[in-house]
């Protein structure tokens, strides 16, 4: 096999010849020569070619640009022996050869445009040529039309035939024998001017119930009109002798109809079976009476309204004319699936409505009462916080009732009285950015550079500041004035008060120095310090240097100034700015690694490796995947990121774990931000002396009184309301723990306690145990230990969370920091220890003060939070084989309240 | 009348050596078919980007405009457009028929790993060591990506597209799977640096070769590890893996110069045959519509293998 590959290209059968190898550089064929690019007429003789649109080859006279007469155009002259004879120019005097030619635009010969044949007449057309006729200008002139047929059928036609039309049928699809037997008999009931029933058809009605249901049947053929335009110029309505009167004696109608004028000498031509009976003789609008003719009442014919139509379409047109007006909207017959055949092929899988769409009903407005005056006026307003001696029952049911009665705002008048601001609020709108009201031109905080004031200007500055802008333009720098002691009183007007807070542009970056003078000349500014320029500047540089950093300076403040509010509200300010207090962070974070990590080692794929979060793709990037947008409508591209405080304690702990593991020291709590809030990693394993406890208790002192700012418990509180608490898990743990201890309240180990989240429990369950004034577990847990005692004390003696959370967490943050190897801050340590174990108090307190009512009365429900936690987390599972020892099955009435506490707790 | 489904065929190795193209292109990067696997494109470190029919083994046209070697390459449905992805943070979209370059696309930030066009040509994506994805329009003349998958922590080593799925393997131990049609983003944990990532055929499985010489084949909805390979030796070169056409076996390269082959049901010790003469195998890919495989070993040899899985057929 190996061998036959080395010479695998034998084994292959080319067919066909190869192309050429492709060469560059020779091009395959040569063009041909502009010089051998000839035409030559009939003759043989050259042409040349004048121009596209100067004559084409056939320009001038014989290939010339002249005329017969030569290069000079003819003159007249006349003289007396030889008169010039009249020269009437022809278009043919202006034509060359070509166009007399049997192509050419006015061909000298005779030739047939059409080919033309004897073959079969096309009766209905004839029968259509022959009604046109009897309006013509002579009756019955259709014979010079009909020796000559043309053999070529229009281009209709034979579309029409291919498509399976034969002559003398009708045009549409075929329609079953019913429907057409209704159409012949609604046509002998309308207008009589129905055609003579045919033979044939006339056997397919005596057969007709021989013909099989699935049989169809091509639609009638309909005659076509022939809208001939009125040539003469007789009136509307006017006939000339009409000879089918004369040779089948009957005579005009008393009806005349104006919309087709045909269609009753057509019924005369072609044989009507009406019973009128007539006299012979020829009638018509002609020349007079005839000889033969008894009486004379038609000489002077005189019309009467009476014989003209006064409504229009008010009868159905019996006479096949379905084509040319809509004669069905008039119908009144009940089948309408004769519509349908005139409507065309029905779309696919569509069927005709049975019953016509219900007509909306309208019903009239209601009658307006006389009384009625269209003006709504409001009942007096009723200050009721006003009123004395209105309890305030009364007032909350008078407010409530009246909606708005009562005025919050002092201002807030009526809706005339609101301004743009409190309308703004009320329809809850943004507020612009920059202050849209300030008239001032200087009255601004932002500070913008203007980077083009001659672009802006004359759109964005209020008018009133028309002579304020002209000055400006002069000191932007277009014509700096000689003296810098107005321009300075410039900048200081429009920089003082301006909030010293907001970033200014700093122009002279590069030298810290001269940057510096600069912020304090523009802090003098602000405070409106009028020689601010002279104290910001350096004594010791040399005059030169100072002029010149003082107009530097002057000029730096004109350019970049705070700029006008009207002028900020047009620009948004910078998406990310580097100094913003908050940063981005993925909504959805990764779940905790160390647990993925084991799963994999243990080989447990599936829902503890998979992680699934919400991702939005681009717009355009499904429009390019074609696949509609899964999340439309929001303005996110990626993970959905949330807002987080830059100086957020959560956004610190990460950092703390990483010193502390890099410090190895495993004492202290470890806690990371992973999944949406706290987890408590490892705990402390240290003993506890009583000389720590002593520092401890002086440091609880200490802590107290260095109590965090508000902020910080903002930060704190406010962003645990999203937070799913992951650390339940360990918290089910240690509530095991504390199970196991009020079950064998002797052997409780002091060491447990120092943990935080075994504090933490303890602390709420003493909560909970002197709220549910269970007092043995009381006693019993302060008794186990000194400590426990102290923070049971403090817990159950402040009344507010806040205020007890602090304490034990201090209490326990000061306990760990002795023992601590937290050496590079300390201060740090503690103060980040104090706000973690805030939240985690505070957390833990609150849940297990709900899992404790549950967990109390059942003593297995603690596994089963655990259990139905995970199936939270995870997703349905099935009931563990066996329950842990020492635990018995609770009652399933036990099991919903673990999962309805355990579902509160995730949702906190 | 039904009849009843023939009988699976026993594992076979690929025993019939099709043809072995001398690149001449330095170290062969990686070698991919086109759509319909009668064209072969080589990606070699001398900054070309060579195209071979595979019938006659022919060489047909060199694309050159890399600053530095080519990594990937991918062609697109129609054939009529391949794009190429290079050391020099640059995605190139090339017009097959005249050579040119339609595009380039520049906006990594490292060497760009792995690179594909999505179903109908209209993005291309690309990973890059920078541990982006970036999506490139190549109907617009905009040459910012659409959008930038930023997830990764760590380079993206491979990437691929069905339909409206997006595939990536990082370095950081993570597969991703991008639903475009749910708007979800799917993150299956590994723990060990990913080398290579494909779908299955049919579209249920995700198959990850990683650095801990491990093949795994998870279940795309669920994550669950539906099979494990090893046997192989992948510890620091980052080597291909794909499934067969019908999905029967999976097979992956090695870096002692074997490709190995499993069955994907039974699970036993894998069967593995040696490209000739080489040490290392760093590409293998395979067309699904006629069992043909073509390997390239990088490093040491500058070809292109390619087997016939069924040699009965081809006799």
């Amino acid at each position: 096999n190996m061998a036959r590959d080395d010479d695998g290209d034998e084994d292959f059968v080319t067919f066909g010849t190869a192309l050429e190898p492709l060469e560059d550089g020779r091009p395959l064929r040569k063009p041909i020569p502009l010089h051998e690019q000839t035409v030559k007429d009939e003759k043989g003789r050259y042409q040349r070619f004048h121009g596209a649109f100067t004559g084409g080859f056939s320009a001038g006279y014989f290939n010339t640009v002249g005329s017969k007469e030569g290069w000079t155009p003819s003159t007249f002259v006349s003289s007396r022996q030889q008169k010039a004879d009249k020269h009437h120019a022809r278009p043919e005097d202006f034509m060359d050869e070509e166009d007399f030619g049997e192509h050419g635009i006015a061909p000298r010969q005779i030739t047939t445009s059409l080919e033309f044949s004897s073959s079969r007449r096309d009766e209905a057309a004839e029968r259509a040529k022959a009604v046109g006729a009897q309006a013509a200008l002579i009756p019955g002139d259709t014979l010079l039309e009909e020796l000559i047929s043309p053999a070529k059928s229009s281009i209709g036609v034979e579309l029409l035939r291919r498509m399976g039309w034969r002559e003398g049928q009708g045009v549409g699809p075929r329609v079953k024998r019913k429907p057409r037997r209704q159409q012949q008999a609604g046509g002998t009931k309308a207008y009589g001017c129905m055609l003579p029933p045919a033979g044939s058809e006339d056997s397919e009605d005596e057969y007709e119930e021989f013909a099989p249901d699935n049989v169809t049947f091509a639609p009638k053929d309909v005659t076509p009109v022939d809208f001939s335009p009125r040539l003469g110029v007789q009136g509307l309505g006017y006939r000339g002798l009409d000879p089918g009167l004369a040779l089948l004696g009957r005579g005009a109608d008393e009806h005349i109809d104006l919309f087709r004028p045909q269609s009753e000498s057509r019924s005369r031509l072609f044989g009507d079976a009406r019973s009128s009976v007539r006299r012979g003789g020829v009638a018509g609008q002609a020349f007079g009476v005839g000889a033969l003719e008894d009486d004379d009442e038609d000489v002077y014919h005189r019309d009467s309204m009476s014989r003209y139509d006064t409504v229009l379409g008010g009868e159905e047109p019996g006479d096949g004319l379905f084509g040319w007006t809509a004669p069905q909207q008039y119908t009144k017959k009940k089948d309408k699936s004769k519509d349908a055949s005139y409507l065309g092929k029905i779309l696919e899988g569509f069927t005709l409505a049975q019953n016509p769409p219900e007509e909306k009903v309208i019903f009239p407005p209601p009658a307006l009462p006389s009384n009625y005056r269209p003006v709504h006026r409001f009942r007096p307003q009723v200050d009721v916080s006003r009123l004395s001696g209105v309890s305030p029952a009364l007032a909350q049911a008078l407010k409530t009732s009246r909606g708005h009665m009562i005025k919050e705002d002092p201002q807030q008048e009526g809706r005339h009285q609101l301004d743009s601001g409190q309308r703004r609020t009320m329809l809850g709108e943004d507020a612009l950015k920059g202050e849209t009201h300030s008239s001032g031109f200087y009255a601004g905080s932002d500070v913008d550079i203007c980077m083009d004031h001659h672009l802006f200007r004359c759109d964005l500055r209020p008018a009133e500041n028309k002579s304020q802008v002209a000055k400006q333009d002069l000191l932007v720098g277009v014509a700096p004035p000689p003296s810098g002691l107005q321009q300075q009183q410039k900048v200081l007007a429009a920089w003082r008060g301006s909030n010293a807070s907001t970033q200014t542009f700093k122009p002279f970056e590069k030298t810290p120095s001269k940057q510096a003078r600069y912020d304090l000349y523009l802090d003098r500014l602000r405070q409106g310090d009028t020689d601010a320029l002279e104290q910001s500047l350096d004594q010791t540089m040399t005059e030169w240097e100072r002029s010149r950093e003082r107009e530097e300076f002057v000029r730096a403040s004109v350019l970049y100034r705070p700029s006008s509010s009207s002028l900020s509200s047009r620009f948004t300010s910078a998406k990310h700015k580097e100094d913003e207090d908050s940063v981005e962070v993925n909504r959805d974070e990764e779940g905790d690694v160390d647990d993925k990590q084991n799963a994999v080692k243990m080989k447990m794929f599936g829902k503890l490796t998979r992680e699934t979060f919400e991702w939005h793709p681009d717009k355009l990037l499904c429009k390019r995947f074609n696949v509609p947008d899964p999340h439309p409508g929001s303005g996110v591209v990626g993970l959905p990121k949330v807002k987080r405080d830059k100086f957020s304690v959560f956004n610190f702990l990460s950092v703390m774990e990483s010193r502390e593991m890099a410090g190895g020291s495993t004492q202290g709590v470890l806690v990371s931000e992973q999944s949406h809030g706290l987890d408590l990693q490892s705990s402390e394993k240290k003993t506890a002396g009583d000389e720590e406890e002593q520092q401890e208790e002086d440091e609880e002192q200490e802590e107290e009184e260095s109590r965090p700012s508000m902020d910080l418990f903002k930060a704190i509180f406010a962003s645990s309301s999203d937070e799913k608490s992951s650390s339940s898990s360990e918290e089910s743990n240690d509530e095991e723990d504390r199970k196991d201890k009020e079950e064998g309240k002797t052997d409780l180990q002091p060491a447990n306690l120092f943990t935080i989240t075994t504090s933490s429990v303890t602390t709420s369950s003493v909560t909970t145990s002197s709220v549910t004034t269970s007092s043995v577990t009381t006693s019993s847990v302060t008794t186990s230990s000194v400590t426990a005692s102290s923070v049971t004390t403090s817990s159950v003696t402040t009344s507010s969370v806040t205020t007890s959370s602090v304490t034990t967490s201090s209490a326990i943050t000061s306990n760990s920091h002795t023992g601590a190897g937290c050496s590079a801050h300390p201060t740090a340590c503690v103060r980040v220890r104090v706000c973690v174990c805030v939240c985690v108090c505070v957390c833990v307190c609150v849940c297990v003060v709900e899992n404790l009512s549950s967990s109390l009365l059942f003593p297995g429900a603690a596994s089963y939070q655990k259990s139905a936690q995970e199936e939270l987390e995870f997703g349905p599972k099935l009931p563990p084989p066996s329950t842990p020892a020492g635990e018995h099955r609770p009652p399933p009435s036990s099991t919903i309240i673990a999962n309805t506490s355990t579902a509160r707790l995730l949702s906190r | 009348m039904a009849f009843p489904q023939p009988k699976p065929q026993a594992p076979q190795l690929p025993q019939h050596l099709l043809r072995t193209i001398d690149c001449q292109q330095g170290a062969v990067r990686a070698v991919r078919f086109n759509a319909d696997g009668n064209y072969v494109l080589s990606c070699g470190s001398d900054k070309s980007l060579k195209l071979w029919s595979v019938s006659q083994g022919t060489f047909l046209k060199t694309y050159s405009g890399h600053g530095y070697e080519v990594l990937d390459a991918d062609g697109s449905y129609d054939n009529s457009q391949i794009c190429s992805c290079s050391s020099d943070k640059s995605v190139i979209l090339w017009d097959v028929a005249t050579g040119q370059v339609t595009r380039k696309l520049r906006g990594h930030a490292g060497k760009v790993n792995c690179v594909q066009f999505n179903e109908e040509a209209t993005v291309i994506l690309s990973g890059s060591i920078d541990g982006t994805v970036r999506c490139w329009d190549t109907r617009s003349r905009r040459f910012e990506p659409i959008q930038v998958l930023d997830e990764a922590r760590d380079s993206i080593s491979s990437l691929k597209v069905a339909q409206h799925e997006l595939l990536t393997g990082s370095v950081d131990g993570r597969v991703r799977r991008y639903d475009l049609r749910m708007g979800q983003l799917h993150v299956d944990f590994v723990n060990s640096p990913i080398t290579c990532v494909c779908f299955s055929q049919d579209g249920q499985c995700t198959l990850s070769s990683s650095l801990d010489s491990t093949v795994r084949l998870l279940d795309k909805s669920t994550g669950e590890m539906l099979g494990e390979f090893t046997g192989h030796k992948m510890k620091g070169y980052k080597l291909d893996c794909c499934l067969s056409s019908k999905d029967t076996h999976v097979l992956s390269c090695s870096e002692d110069g074997f490709v190995y082959c499993w069955d994907l049901v039974e699970v036993c010790s894998p069967l593995c045959f040696k490209v000739l003469n080489t040490r290392l195998i760093n590409t293998f890919v395979m067309v699904s519509s006629r069992n043909e495989y073509a390997s390239a070993g990088g490093r040491c040899r500058r070809l292109i293998f390619m087997f016939s899985l069924y040699e009965k057929l081809k006799e």
